[in-house]
């Protein structure tokens, strides 16, 4: 099944089985492995992408339905080795250890500060509720949303 | 795990959809926004012949706010009821639920038709409609009917849909102003499945006594359902803490769940009391 998307900015056709997720299909046939696959029934997190502005479960999504669509993943939210100011905010702050559900972590606060960059603590928490961390227990995390707020509110108002 | 396999079609008119899912006699499912029927097949609790996507169908995702009711389309996805500021002002406690509803990324798919015909007994959006005596507009192979929403839901994960039928729109109507209202769920981590939840409302008459009072449970019984007794002990009465204790009390006793790994029985029972006194609280605030 002939499928069309844009990846990054880049655009792609691939042709994935019907069942294939979003989150394999962009790990096997776009060969974009920064999504990670961790429960594959849309509790863990991790495997969130940007699918046209909005952060989704990418195994909860299949490939088919995503033709046409504009995908950010994690490869995505950096400038080439160059990384966002959320993702130094990480760095940091020690946001990460192990670093599985980093790119679904990333992905999500990506969607929801670019919508809303001054959401507060309360609605950082509230969203990153769908997000599971074994490692950090969470409040590193919060601190560099926190801290990445400025740098989404900064490119907010320069358009 | 990986889901099975199955045939894909993406038909762009609704009769074309209905067409497909008769033709299947009864193996293939539709999907919506897939947040629910893909856990369900990744789990192999279903595993359909095909699946029929209803997003190229044309009409089935807007809010209309008309007159006496607000039409709400089964393509209609949680995110756009949480950001509309129109139907929160003819139904309040539906955007206000929302924040209930699974997690930020699982709200920006999951979509209102699917929710209903997946019929999860701890799902808000079906008892939401049940509360509020919605109506379900459907359209399969024999022609299109509109289902009461407390007629929809059978038993768990189980409506009165035919196989080729799909859910068009759920019709909620408009409220009057001044309703008072709660909405209270209890999960023991934010997004998981409510183990009990109560939405309540009532109006107000000229003595100041409630009126149409509405308490709607999930979670703690097969099906969302209203609570008649709870409803008539509230009916008449003056707003108090007192009634509320009470009305709790008698919501407790109207409720038979099933124990199961995440709460006993007695447990959800005592939960349903505790909920509605809070819900009505809240109202009455």
């Amino acid at each position: 099944m002939t499928v069309s998307f844009d990846v990054n900015g880049r655009k792609v056709t691939v042709d994935p089985a019907a069942r294939t997720t979003l989150a394999d299909c962009l790990r096997h046939d776009v060969g974009m492995t920064g999504t990670h696959v961790g429960c594959e029934h849309g509790v863990c997190g991790a495997c969130t992408v940007i699918v046209n502005g909005e952060a989704v479960r990418s195994c909860l999504m299949l490939a088919v339905q995503a033709d046409g669509a504009k995908i950010t993943t994690i490869e995505g939210i950096g400038a080439g080795e160059e990384l966002s100011p959320l993702q130094l905010a990480f760095k940091k702050h020690h946001g990460l250890q192990c670093g599985f559900c980093t790119p679904g972590m990333l992905t999500t606060l990506h969607a929801l500060l670019s919508q809303e960059p001054d959401a507060d603590e309360e609605r950082i928490r509230d969203v990153l509720s769908g997000n599971i961390c074994r490692c950090t227990g969470y409040i590193p995390i919060i601190e560099a949303a926190m801290e990445a707020r400025e740098a989404y509110r900064a490119k907010a108002g320069e358009s | 795990m990986k889901l099975p396999t199955f045939d894909y079609h993406a038909p762009t008119s609704l009769a074309e959809a209905v067409a497909l899912l008769a033709a299947s006699e009864g193996s293939a499912r539709p999907i919506a926004g897939g947040q629910s029927l893909m856990p369900v097949m990744a789990f192999r609790l279903a595993q359909p012949s095909a699946l029929v996507d209803l997003r190229h169908v044309p009409g089935l995702d807007s809010i209309e706010v008309l007159a006496k009711e607000v039409k709400i389309g089964a393509m209609v996805r949680w995110r756009m009821i949480e950001e509309s500021r129109e139907l929160a002002r003819v139904v309040p406690v539906l955007a206000a639920a929302m924040e209930h509803v699974a997690h930020y990324q699982i709200r920006n798919r999951g979509t209102v038709g699917g929710s209903l015909a997946h019929a999860d007994p701890a799902a808000e959006f079906p008892a939401l409609a049940v509360a509020c005596d919605a109506v379900i507009d459907v359209v399969g192979s024999k022609g299109a009917r509109a289902i009461k929403a407390a007629d929809l839901f059978t038993g768990a994960l189980e409506t009165c849909l035919a196989d080729d039928e799909i859910i068009t729109a759920v019709r909620v109507p408009v409220w009057p102003k001044r309703r008072r209202w709660g909405f209270q769920e209890f999960a023991r981590r934010r997004g998981d499945f409510a183990i009990a939840g109560i939405v309540a409302f009532y109006d107000l008459d000229q003595q100041g006594l409630i009126t149409q009072a509405h308490i709607g449970v999930f979670g703690a019984t097969d099906i969302p359902r209203r609570l008649p007794n709870a409803e008539a002990a509230l009916n008449g009465q003056e707003p108090s803490e007192a009634l509320f204790e009470t009305v709790g009390d008698v919501a407790s006793g109207e409720v038979n769940p099933q124990s199961d790994i995440h709460a006993s029985r007695d447990y959800r029972r005592s939960l349903v009391g505790t909920l509605t006194k809070r819900a009505l609280a809240q109202a009455a605030k």
